[in-house]
């Protein structure tokens, strides 16, 4: 049930979040919903072997082309177990850590809203998977992650459901969360 | 053509509510029922359905629950009996067998068009209720051909569904009461679970909704809440009626057998496909349901009541198991039926007025419609939490007439 208790943010309390402009956005784009209409982009080019460089830029978004000052490189490899050379990260890692930045975004824009203090915030994860399914050994075997234990350790000036609530909330306005429990349509095309 | 200053749509405890209120300031009007007085409540509903809320708290104005047994819940003829008892005490000017089809803007009035032909007025209130539609999301269509798809406004008891194992899409009060029945009558359920209120039947000795009347909750405005249409997009609380005030949750359910998996998210060749947010959710709807006890315990605290309840309590977390299932071969677990209890929404189709919002909601600032002289009433908290209650028409009603006598006042002024 939710109560009638305020949500405005306390002017002590600062994580960094500009709660204003993120709630100002909100109401504009409820107005004028086909602003809300992003899209994000990356181009990725193979280096050799399994080591390949992603580089991100500019984005649509609030109907417009929106660019930044600097592009951005992300790498990925796969580690010497899979007979590569370990340059960077391998993809699969890259998407815990997408799923963490995610849900640490999230918690420190809610705990603003919220007017709660961090003073830290941790996250660790852990995902389960059997290989026989990348391998093609077993045909019943996914691909992909079995499981995903995200685990929070939050320092805070707040009761430990207050806390949780801050965790839950975040996984519920999450993209990559939803990205990773939710089915998407894939096209992928050539030349 | 018939006319009167004021047409109220719908004979339900939204309508009779307004009409005692209009009859009290002599303000001429009739009541349009497309069929008879709580027609929803008599041709809509399953068979086992009881009232959410109990006996005592079906107050209407001038009128109330008189029986023996005020903390019970009504069936449906208890209903039906109920409000058209309350039509004939009030003598409310009712027109039965009149369904309107269409309603439009005419000479600063309103001209509708109905089975019994043309009516017009001054001022219109649409009390045709919150709930004339099931809804049903689109991915639906992706159902087998051999599925029978169904929604709560269709079904009836378990022995009427066709051979095999149900599911049941959304765990609000509809899709938790008919899990619970449909798993007892012996087929297995598998229930897909979205976002949800977790609410125990009972708390500290007293009903649930006797704890929210007390504490305000039931009386809080939609001019104080914050996000008001997140308020209203609240799913209903996961609740039953029964004589012995049992609790329905999810583990309940869960130890009597039914399935549970996430919120449907893909249905193709067959397969259900499940999100993995279930975990989340039930964690969103267990902290949601311990605030409100705590506000509960702060309120019995604050006023010194301490002594007189027992001490508070805390339900067990939602357990949902260690892992759900992601997907669903249908035929390979023998489902025959698909019920959608995904949520409802009004009927209106026959208002040819441009009222409504992107969404084709109804545009209104607590029941006053943006149009002259156009009202409704029984919407999710339109105009305060009860507004969709039997027990909250009666003060929605007094608002919304003294506003409309007072329009009517200005005018002859």
């Amino acid at each position: 049930m939710t109560t009638a208790r305020s949500m405005s943010t306390e002017t002590n309390v600062d994580n960094g979040v500009n709660v204003t402009a993120l709630l100002g956005a909100r109401d504009a784009l409820e107005k004028a919903p086909e602003a809300a209409q992003f899209k994000w982009r990356a181009g990725c080019e193979w280096l050799g072997g399994t080591h390949s460089r992603s580089t991100i830029g500019s984005f649509f978004g609030l109907g417009a082309e929106q660019s930044r000052d600097k592009t951005f490189k992300v790498e990925a490899d796969h580690p010497q177990v899979f007979a590569a050379e370990d340059n960077a990260p391998t993809p699969v890692e890259l998407v815990l850590s997408g799923l963490a930045s995610c849900l640490t975004a999230g918690v420190a824009a809610v705990a603003q809203r919220r007017g709660i203090q961090l003073h830290s915030v941790k996250a660790s994860l852990e995902a389960d998977m059997d290989i026989q399914g990348i391998l093609g050994i077993d045909d019943e075997v996914r691909n992909g992650f079995g499981a995903i234990r995200v685990h929070f350790d939050i320092q805070a000036d707040a009761s430990e459901d207050d806390i949780k609530a801050l965790v839950a909330q975040s996984q519920k306005r999450s993209a990559v969360f939803d990205i990773i429990t939710n089915p998407t349509n894939v096209f992928v095309t050539v030349n | 053509m018939k006319y009167a200053t004021t047409i109220i749509i719908g004979a339900g405890q939204s309508g009779l509510a307004m009409s005692r209120h209009l009859t009290a300031h002599s303000i001429d009007h009739v009541v349009l029922e497309r069929g008879e007085v709580a027609n929803s409540w008599r041709t809509e509903r399953w068979d086992s359905l009881r009232l959410l809320t109990p006996n005592w708290q079906s107050r209407l104005p001038g009128y109330a629950y008189a029986g023996d047994d005020p903390d019970g819940f009504m069936t449906m003829p208890d209903v039906v009996h109920f409000l058209q008892e309350y039509a004939d005490v009030s003598a409310a000017p009712i027109v039965t067998g009149t369904r309107v089809r269409r309603v439009r803007q005419d000479d600063g009035g309103y001209e509708l068009s109905t089975s019994q032909g043309p009516w017009r007025c001054r001022k219109l209130v649409i009390a045709s209720g919150a709930c004339n539609l099931a809804m049903i999301p689109s991915l639906a269509t992706g159902l087998p051909a051999n599925v029978a798809s169904l929604t709560p406004m269709q079904y009836r008891r378990p022995d009427l569904l066709p051979d095999g194992n149900v599911m049941i899409v959304g765990a609000s009060a509809s899709g938790m009461q008919l899990a619970r029945e449909i798993q007892a009558s012996g087929r297995h359920v598998v229930l897909s679970v979205g976002e949800h209120v977790r609410m125990p039947r009972t708390y500290r000795g007293q009903d649930i909704q006797w704890w929210m009347d007390a504490i305000g909750a039931m009386d809080v405005r939609y001019d104080a809440m914050e996000d008001i249409e997140r308020a209203r997009r609240l799913p209903s609380l996961q609740l039953i009626g029964t004589p012995e005030r049992v609790t329905i949750d999810l583990n309940s359910l869960r130890k009597a057998g039914v399935e549970l998996v996430g919120r449907v998210v893909g249905l193709r060749d067959g397969k259900a496909q499940f999100s993995g947010s279930l975990a989340n959710l039930c964690a969103l709807a267990d902290l949601k349901m311990n605030r409100l006890l705590a506000s509960i315990d702060d309120w019995v605290n604050a006023n010194g009541f301490a002594e007189r309840f027992p001490a508070p309590c805390r339900h067990a977390p939602t357990d949902v198991g260690p892992e759900t299932k992601l997907g669903l071969d249908l035929t390979a677990a023998g489902i025959g039926t698909v019920i959608w209890a995904t949520g409802y929404r009004p009927d209106y189709s026959w208002l040819d007025v441009p009222v409504f919002d992107r969404k084709g909601r109804i545009r209104h600032d607590g029941g006053v419609v943006a149009a002259q002289g156009m009202y409704v009433m029984g919407l999710p908290f339109m105009r305060r939490r009860k507004s969709s209650f039997i027990d909250g028409a009666g003060d929605d009603a007094a608002d919304l007439a003294a506003h409309l006598n007072h329009s009517l006042a200005r005018a002859a002024a």
